[in-house]
């Protein structure tokens, strides 16, 4: 191993800027002649819009224009990337989503009208003198409620608020498996709702230049193309040739920057119309009611076991809150990234899921950090350890004793997806030694000594990442294909850049990358760059999320690196007059074997570019390849977490105090960037379970609406961290690689609730939801000393 | 609808650089800063005080940036992130960041610089519990704050013995 190659734990090349505030952010951005956005939203979760009078918002100091749904209702409705059919196999509601309301308002923050002034303040104030006539109109927040069919409807063309009802696998046949059973243990949860909150907002910049026809747009982007693909294509149909996306430096994503927004196609649209470029920038007010939401699942769940604690069957029951429109992955979150997943790591032979996706007055729900696989993993491992209770079983005993075998991979789940790798014993027994289990019975009995409920809880898991096989996904729905590309250019004097499709927003792609060509062409790392984030330097691309830059954006740039070897090797053949057979390409050097003829990578490079005795039927100048990777499967990363907690009874106070995490994520490239990347998923996880909650009160305002309310994890609420890897490699990519982001905030949760169940088991708390608040859990244990009163 | 607001003469010193600028009433320092003084490195997190993604020093005392008028700060010392690193190349707290991996998405870390800069120059050996106090003001999204508690440390340490050193000599 090089110290820059793979398994290094190189410093990141990207820090330099961040460190001295010379990164490039959106909002950082200023062009020439620039003028302001700002968007009137709706104050109200569900109205009739009767009339808006915009004369005086038209007259204010310095505005330029006033537009509304009026003015866009001809553009197309932002489109879902994913379509699900309802059990007969009919397709799923998909009401129009549109840019600017048209004549109802569905949730607050539903964008009512765009205000275009000189400066921010002006078009701020501009906005206040619009008259927003409002018919306010009953509104639903509870999924329950929504789908009754007497109540509210959010879409007039959406009965009972249905937008799909959607089922894998065969109900009739699991019941089967029920028969059999010794046990059934059943669990009623929720997966609490969350607002991913990325620390930069949301902004904008829309531009069109007249002398060519171009338009330019600045975003807060995770995938500068795929928003390229659905403004251009379904909303402003804009040729794609005439219209360049870049999303510079994003100041986190965590999921919530996938989606394309109405604001960018604002912009976008408005820009030749007002004759200058346009900003908007989401102040946190508006990034809480206008970012898609995460999470917002309720479910039933019955687990069947024999006499020995061996799952037999299990089947779930969801519904899954879609917000008041289909933002772009929102559909296949419950289904194709949660149900496929119920199988967790273990043998269940006979799995059904049913999803019923439900629209409300609240913004969109879509994919957070770990998508659909956290919402698996937390019904899953509470439900095990739930057993294990119920039956007085060890937590470790029943798991152990439903894993799949090591030596049963590839496995085929019986919910669609085939596993090729893992070793689930070997994660667990990395996180015993970790967390000391065989010293928790001391710790908690001292613990007890200060007053305190100490507990212990568990999570094994497995999730699919390195998103995605196309032909796989394009049979389930959706509506794109899920490769990568990469663009691997030699310049002349031997450095390289790398133009990725994959976008980094923290994830230190600059760094990791590089060092996948550092080692494969065996050049420095600072003769290295990547370009990522621009639709007119990088080819195409997909972009980041669901964990897979590296499986699925790594392997397209070892694809294109293959092809450059290839063709250096035939340069080099050429020049040492060699067979292109016995070129040997290792340390950045070319040797003809058998001989002591070398030729340095540099010195190839070069001879790329001055081909002077080419024989050009044969070979070509330059030295320049493009690569698309489409993945063969999933990525499986797994493994197992361990939370302790100590609760004080008399305040209801959760304290983490030892988080342990052993994750399999495949391959390592650089160990310092994965336990980064691991340690923001825990505290996204630990975030989740004991603080973030956002709440909807049944008039559809958002309660959780600023930092104030909405809890976030600061540096005091965590612990340190105890971090692990193990590794069984990735059996269908060149590198190994399975992929880190969110297996975190994927496995943390129900390690942390098992935890906090465990602690206060011993006084008769059977159950508590998430965010375990210290109000629940003292309202839990009051509840468990007096039943009666409880009721 | 608000009447355009007054605007106001203000005599400010910047990382060490004095300007002279008329600025709105209701301008903020943070906007004041990006936009009027292209120091961009300053972010806005949350516009009410409560992320620390725009923390500067005012006459050395911590500050939310984006709470503060720019009218108030007529002969006032602001320094941002910009000014933390010298001739001499990055500042020790900055230069942990890296080494540490303090940082990914690099939004929140102008705020976290500036806030352990500050620290630091109050508490010379601080203990975990005393920075992961001192930074429970701002808030990262990326890290899960462990990285970022062993940065200011370490930077704590070398900083130590750099004053050792200089008294030394």
């Amino acid at each position: 191993m090089s110290d820059t190659g793979i398994g290094a734990s190189v410093k990141r090349k990207e820090d330099q800027r961040f460190l001295t505030g010379r990164g490039n952010y959106t909002d950082d951005i200023d062009r020439p002649n620039q003028t302001y956005a700002y968007i009137l939203r709706s104050p109200m979760a569900h109205a009739r819009i009767k009339g808006l009078n915009i004369d005086a918002a038209k007259a204010a100091p310095g505005v330029l224009a006033v537009f509304t749904g009026a003015d866009t209702a001809g553009l197309g409705g932002i489109p879902c990337g994913w379509g699900v059919n309802n059990k007969d196999g009919s397709p799923m509601n998909e009401p129009k989503h549109p840019v600017l309301a048209e004549g109802k308002v569905r949730h607050v923050g539903d964008p009512v009208a765009l205000v275009v002034a000189e400066t921010y303040a002006q078009a701020k104030d501009a906005a206040e003198a619009i008259e927003m006539d409002l018919e306010e109109l009953p509104a639903v927040v509870n999924m329950e409620k929504a789908i009754a069919g007497s109540g509210p409807q959010v879409h007039d063309d959406a009965p009972s608020n249905l937008c799909y009802d959607w089922e894998l696998g065969d109900e009739a046949e699991v019941d089967g498996a029920f028969k059999d059973a010794a046990h059934v243990v059943s669990i009623d949860i929720t997966n609490n709702r969350l607002v991913p909150n990325a620390m930069e907002p949301r902004a904008a910049i829309g531009e069109f230049d007249k002398a060519t026809g171009e338009y330019t747009l600045y975003t807060t982007s995770q995938n500068p193309h795929v928003i390229r693909l659905l403004m251009g294509a379904f909303v402003l149909q804009l040729p794609e040739h005439k219209l360049r996306v870049v999303a510079p430096d994003v100041g986190g994503g965590f999921g919530s920057k996938i989606y394309h927004y109405a604001e960018e196609a604002m912009v976008t649209w408005a820009a030749p119309r007002v004759g200058r470029p346009i900003k908007w920038v989401a102040e946190r007010a508006e990034s809480f009611i206008s970012d898609a939401h995460g999470r917002d699942h309720i479910t039933h769940a019955d687990l069947a076991l024999d006499k020995e604690g061996k799952f037999l069957g299990l089947k779930v029951y969801t519904k899954a809150n879609m917000g008041a429109y289909l933002s772009t992955f929102s559909t296949c979150v419950p289904t194709y990234l949660h149900s496929t997943l119920l199988a967790g790591v273990y043998t269940t032979p006979k799995i059904y899921s049913e999803v019923k996706a439900i629209f409300t007055n609240t913004v969109p729900v879509d994919a957070y950090r770990g998508a659909g696989r956290p919402e698996a993993t937390y019904l899953l491992e509470r439900l095990v350890s739930k057993a294990a209770w119920e039956l007085g079983m060890d937590q470790v005993e029943i798991r152990r004793k439903n894993f799949i075998p090591k030596d049963a991979f590839p496995y085929q789940t019986p919910v669609a997806l085939q596993y090729d790798s893992g070793d689930y014993d070997a994660t667990l027994d990395k996180a015993l030694e970790l967390a000391d289990y065989a010293g928790f019975p001391a710790r908690k009995a001292e613990a007890a000594k200060r007053g305190k409920l100490r507990g212990i809880g568990f999570s094994t898991y497995v999730e699919a990442c390195g998103i995605a096989p196309s032909a796989v996904v394009g049979s389930l729905g959706a509506r794109a294909g899920l490769f990568e590309s990469a663009n691997v250019r030699v310049h002349p004097t031997g450095s390289v850049s790398i133009f990725t499709g994959s976008h980094s927003h923290g994830q230190g792609h600059e760094t990791t990358f590089a060092q996948l060509v550092s080692d494969t062409l065996g050049i420095p790392l600072e003769n290295v760059d990547i370009v990522h984030g621009d639709t007119n330097k990088v080819a195409f691309g997909m972009g980041t999320y669901g964990s897979r830059s590296l499986a699925v954006g790594g392997e397209a740039i070892m694809k294109a690196l293959g092809k450059v070897t290839d063709k250096a090797k035939k340069i080099a053949a050429h020049i040492m007059e060699a067979s292109e057979a016995d070129i040997e390409f290792k340390d950045g050097k070319f040797t003809v074997s058998g001989t002591d003829k070398e030729m340095a990578f540099g010195e190839i490079a070069l001879a790329a570019y001055v081909p002077h005795n080419f024989p050009h039927d044969q070979l070509e100048p330059g030295l320049e390849e493009q690569a698309f990777y489409d993945p063969m499967n999933f990525t499986f990363p797994g493994g197992c977490h361990i939370c302790e907690v100590e609760v004080d009874p008399d305040t209801g106070v959760v304290e983490v105090v030892n988080m342990t995490a052993a994750d399999d994520v495949g391959r390592v490239i650089n160990p310092m960037i994965v336990e980064g990347q691991i340690h923001g998923g825990l505290a996204q996880g630990i975030g989740q379970a004991l603080l973030e909650q956002c709440i909807y009160d049944e008039d559809g305002q958002l309660v959780t609406g600023s930092y104030m309310d909405y809890c976030m994890p600061r540096a005091d609420n965590l612990p340190d961290f105890k971090a692990a890897t193990t590794e069984t490699l990735c059996a269908h990519n060149s590198l190994g690689v399975k992929g880190c982001g969110e297996v975190g905030a994927i496995g943390s949760p129900p390690s942390v609730i098992n935890a906090v169940i465990d602690a206060l088991r011993e006084r008769g708390v059977t159950d508590i939801s998430m965010p375990a608040t210290p109000q629940k859990v003292w309202q839990a244990l009051r509840a468990a000393e007096m039943p009666a009163a409880a009721e | 609808m608000n009447t355009p607001s007054k605007r106001t003469q203000i005599s400010i010193t910047v990382n060490g650089k004095t300007y002279s600028r008329d600025v709105e009433a209701r301008r903020t320092l943070a906007d004041f800063l990006r936009e009027d003084l292209g120091l961009t490195g300053t972010h806005i997190g949350c516009e009410h005080g409560a992320c620390g993604a725009c923390t500067v020093t005012v006459d050395g005392m911590l500050a939310r940036s984006c709470l503060t008028l720019a009218s108030q700060m007529d002969g006032c010392e602001i320094r941002t992130v910009e000014g933390l690193s010298g001739p001499n190349g990055l500042h020790p707290i900055q230069a942990a960041f890296k080494e540490h991996h303090a940082l990914q998405c690099g939004y929140c870390t102008p705020g976290f610089l500036v806030t352990a800069a500050a620290m630091l120059e109050e508490t010379q050996d601080p203990t975990e519990g005393q920075v992961r106090d001192w930074l429970s003001g701002n808030i990262c999204r990326c890290t899960g704050y462990q990285f970022i508690v062993d940065a200011v440390l370490s930077a704590a340490e070398t900083m130590r013995s750099e004053t050792e050193e200089r008294d030394a000599s």
